[in-house]
């Protein structure tokens, strides 16, 4: 740990980094404080609408960073919207790593067809094209009642868990030869329990080097998913949408081609110093844990 | 090596059977009567709903009706994509020729770009040069491809007016679907110039512009760091301190030392981008209209346009097995020491 700060501290870049996110976290943490829900509201997270105009109104007066498209507030929207992008990146990471964990895990370990099967599983997986095999999880389970930013999660999650399978067997094929193995199974350590208590702790670093690093692209995937309309319903708090109200407003009005900026520039700047700030501590991670990079 | 290639080959349409399969299970999430729906294209139609069902096998288990539709493809019917409007062969036929060429628009830059400065960046390691392309890799990296198409098209489309968003303007889809316009490759940038028709060139190049420059900008950061992490390596080594000391130019240390064996996950890497974006860029060609076949594909999956899934997905699926196979063997085509088999 004493470590990581040292080499964090070290490059300016990873300080960067750690300092966007923190930042964010912030932001998410003290929400309520810094846009407060108003009164009557029953979804903290849908953005109050100010008024049903459709046309955007520049930031200023009551509206710090404006309205976008229908009149909703972009401040409170970007303010909300941060502990949308944690909630959806977090569960992403956590069900595509269980799931490459198990998968990749049982895989290396038991070999033969388990193995076979589950890693032609993998590379079907891996074969399709990323957003189409997730709009199709997206818009196949429209008779499940669960929201649609949940099912965006999971749908995320179902085309990111295969590098992280693959990346884990590769390891436990190795470290399952080691003496300290054959000493669990000589004391009559159970399959699960040497997998998941000796094997899978010697192996899980290189994984969540992967998992820090692929944090920005799963956010980004997601907010293509909102993008494309397929996220939460219009209005909720999530950047991805609000970029995607902008679209129509691009051109701007006949000379003032830039009248619409801000519908734009704030959401998709917010998005890009999230990603950026995973990315860059991504690659923090990578250096403290990963020496042969440096 | 042979026998390599054919193993592999062999697998191809295993993946693609799997591909298809698995989106057989997913559509199993709907009741028959949602999946028949998906085959009727006339609310006058619906009293056809249970022949629909009969007919498709919508009601009998996923492997049958999987059955059923292999035995389809296998006769060379893939089907009608409702979103093409048209059968899926065609559809492959009209939209992958626009993402050939966006692709092709793109990938040399990068290239180009990519080996260039990330060889710069690793011999001027952490001077101003390095911070500045890994300034430039890692805002590429965290943009999202909407956000930036949109900055594009406001600034190139809606302020300045050069760069208009889909593939051609209204003139020149008349000349290309007009009698006299003759169809050699597919590839408007090719045959309009075939046709003589300079202006026409001009106006789909226009097109192509702003969401190859899209990709060049986002993809370009995988080139420029695989380029100087493998380029640091091999100046590393004791070949080139020997080199060093025999008193060779760093010019030629670089260039005809390092680089020549710095090249090898490069080469690999940028095969396997050139494939991914030949699969279609789904987001750029959203943002920018472009009729390709990642668009296409996405717009399917939203109306749930199976054939027109399919018809994508086998496509990219069947480009990305070959990538991988193409991308080993030139592994070790380059490396001999790397022995495949």
């Amino acid at each position: 740990m004493t470590a990581f700060w040292k080499t964090l501290r070290r490059s300016p870049m990873s300080m960067l980094g750690a300092g966007l996110i923190g930042f964010f976290l912030l932001v998410a943490a003290a929400a309520p404080v810094l846009a407060p829900v108003p009164a009557g509201s029953r979804d903290a997270y849908q953005i109050p609408q100010d008024g049903y105009s459709p046309e955007p109104v520049r930031p200023g007066g009551k509206h710090r960073f404006g309205t976008t498209e229908s009149q909703y507030d972009l401040y409170y929207g970007m303010v909300w919207g941060s502990r949308t992008a944690f909630k959806v990146a977090l569960i992403v990471v956590a069900i595509s790593l269980s799931v490459g964990i198990v998968l990749g895990g049982a895989a290396g370990f038991y070999g033969g067809w388990v193995d076979e099967v589950l890693m032609r599983f993998t590379d079907i997986v891996l074969a399709f094209p990323d957003l189409v095999l997730a709009v199709v999880i997206i818009t196949a389970t429209v008779r499940w009642s669960l929201p649609n930013l949940y099912k965006v999660m999971l749908s995320v999650a179902a085309v990111s868990w295969p590098s992280y399978a693959r990346l884990l067997r590769g390891d436990v094929l190795s470290i399952k030869e080691r003496d300290f193995v054959a000493a669990a199974r000589a004391l009559g350590a159970s399959d699960a329990r040497i997998l998941f208590r000796h094997i899978i702790p010697n192996c899980i670093y290189p994984l969540l080097v992967v998992a820090s690093l692929s944090m920005g692209r799963i956010v980004i995937t997601a907010a293509a998913l909102s993008f494309l309309g397929l996220g939460a319903p219009v209005g909720y708090a999530d950047w991805g949408q609000l970029i995607s109200l902008s679209r129509n407003w691009i051109l701007g009005s006949s000379g003032s081609p830039f009248e619409y900026w801000h519908t734009l520039f704030i959401p998709g700047l917010t998005i890009f110093l999230f990603v950026l700030g995973w990315n860059l501590l991504g690659d923090a991670v990578r250096d403290i844990l990963d020496p042969r990079q440096r | 090596m042979l026998k390599f290639i054919g193993k592999r080959l062999a697998l191809l349409p295993l993946v693609l059977l799997g591909v298809t399969a698995l989106l057989f299970c997913v559509l199993q999430f709907l009741t028959p009567e949602m999946r028949a729906s998906l085959y009727i294209k006339d609310p006058r139609q619906l009293s056809a709903l249970d022949s629909v069902i009969e007919k498709y096998g919508l009601r009998k288990p996923v492997y049958v009706q999987y059955g059923i539709w292999l035995g389809q493809v296998a006769r060379g019917d893939l089907g009608y994509s409702e979103t093409a409007k048209m059968p899926v062969s065609e559809a492959v036929r009209a939209f992958f020729p626009a993402t050939f060429e966006l692709t092709v628009l793109a990938f040399f830059p990068i290239l180009l770009i990519g080996v260039y400065f990330g060889t710069l960046s690793a011999v001027y390691k952490d001077k101003a040069l390095d911070q500045l392309t890994r300034i430039v890799a890692i805002t590429g990296y965290s943009l999202p491809s909407f956000v930036l198409g949109l900055i594009l098209l406001m600034i190139f489309y809606g302020k300045l007016g050069w760069f208009p968003p889909g593939r051609y303007s209204l003139d020149v889809d008349l000349l290309v679907h007009g009698d006299s316009f003759r169809h050699w490759s597919g590839l408007l940038t090719v045959d309009t110039l075939l046709n003589g028709e300079f202006k026409a060139f001009l106006d789909v190049l226009k097109h192509l512009i702003l969401p190859a420059s899209t990709l060049i900008y986002i993809d370009l950061a995988l080139l420029l760091r695989i380029t100087r992490s493998s380029m640091l390596e091999e100046l590393g080594k004791d070949y080139i301190r020997t080199a060093k000391a025999k008193g060779l130019p760093g010019s030629v240390i670089v260039r005809k030392h390092a680089l020549r064996n710095a090249l090898i996950p490069v080469v690999t890497l940028s095969s396997l981008l050139f494939i991914t974006l030949l699969g279609g860029v789904v987001i750029t060609e959203t943002v920018f209209d472009f009729p390709g076949i990642g668009r296409w594909g996405v717009q399917a999956a939203q109306q749930l346009d199976i054939p027109g899934v399919l018809g994508s997905t086998l496509l990219a699926a069947g480009l990305f097995v070959v990538a991988n196979l193409v991308s080993d063997i030139f592994y070790s085509f380059v490396d001999p020491r790397i022995r495949i088999g």
